[in-house]
């Protein structure tokens, strides 16, 4: 089995690679992208911990964050159909209507 | 030791499509890279000894979260560029690099597989499917109940947002 500190490694690098997608990029399918890489991520240290005691905690855990996912995408993505029926882009610094 | 190789090979392969996946323009490619990096992700909650955590991965985050991106992305696409862009889907630049990355994922399944040396660490041991569900409906029976209300309410979210009606009914107010 793989040490448990590279796969805490390999967790953050991933989680990390998402945290400079959402803040590079400005196209929010792939702001949700990143946010999905981001889930992963913790899911994996999740597992990995699981694994390192040998309890099966880290999979309850693993599908709690499945059930997250699944629901902010349902939800997201319903924001942006309806983000791209009424602005015609994708672009969410486009979208800051709240501030005027 | 091969469990060690098979671990990081994955993880090369997780990280790389994760940072192609990030900086594409065209949001189809993304999602391809998007698959193998999940996939990846599945081979190391295996070699982890969690083989229902990676059966989850694959059907949920895999098989239903991509598809849905994917239906967007289809629906948003809509329009004369769109036949223009799936066309440039299938030249081979764009699907050689993650039909290379999957298969490196592919081999290191079969290793894995065939030389069945991935629970032979000090500590590795196989979670059970069985132990998973005996906690999840024991210990953490209220979370099953917070996420069952979760997914309903999520259900009814996305129900409002996605109805045409609300777009309507501004065209109204702004034609009136």
């Amino acid at each position: 089995m793989p040490p448990t500190e590279h796969v805490l490694v390999l967790a953050l690098m991933l989680f990390c690679v998402g945290a400079v997608g959402v803040l590079v990029r400005r196209n929010i399918i792939f702001i949700l992208l990143s946010l999905e890489f981001m889930m992963n991520a913790c899911a994996m240290a999740f597992i990995a911990a699981g694994a390192k005691w040998g309890q099966p905690d880290g999979q309850v855990m693993f599908m709690l964050i499945l059930a997250i996912a699944a629901s902010e995408v349902a939800v997201a993505l319903g924001i942006v159909i309806q983000m791209a029926r009424r602005f015609r882009t994708l672009d969410v610094d486009s979208v800051s209507e709240l501030r005027e | 030791m091969t469990a060690l190789i098979l671990f990081y090979v994955a993880g090369f392969v997780t990280l790389a499509s994760a940072i192609l996946a990030i900086t594409r323009t065209n949001a189809s490619h993304a999602l391809i890279y998007m698959v193998v990096a999940l996939l990846a992700i599945a081979v190391i909650f295996f070699l982890l000894g969690s083989p229902f955590a990676a059966a989850l991965q694959i059907v949920v985050y895999a098989g239903a979260i991509v598809v849905l991106f994917l239906f967007v992305v289809m629906m948003l696409n809509l329009g004369k560029s769109s036949v223009a862009r799936e066309r440039a889907l299938l030249t081979r630049g764009i699907w050689t690099v993650p039909t290379l990355l999957a298969l490196v994922l592919f081999a290191v399944v079969v290793f894995a597989l065939v030389s069945g040396d991935h629970e032979s660490g000090a500590q590795a041991r196989m979670i059970e499917p069985k132990e998973v569900g005996i906690a999840l409906y024991t210990k953490y029976v209220l979370a099953v109940e917070l996420a069952g209300v979760l997914l309903l309410a999520a259900l009814v979210g996305a129900y409002h947002l996605g109805r045409r009606y609300l777009l309507d009914r501004r065209e109204e107010e702004e034609s009136s």
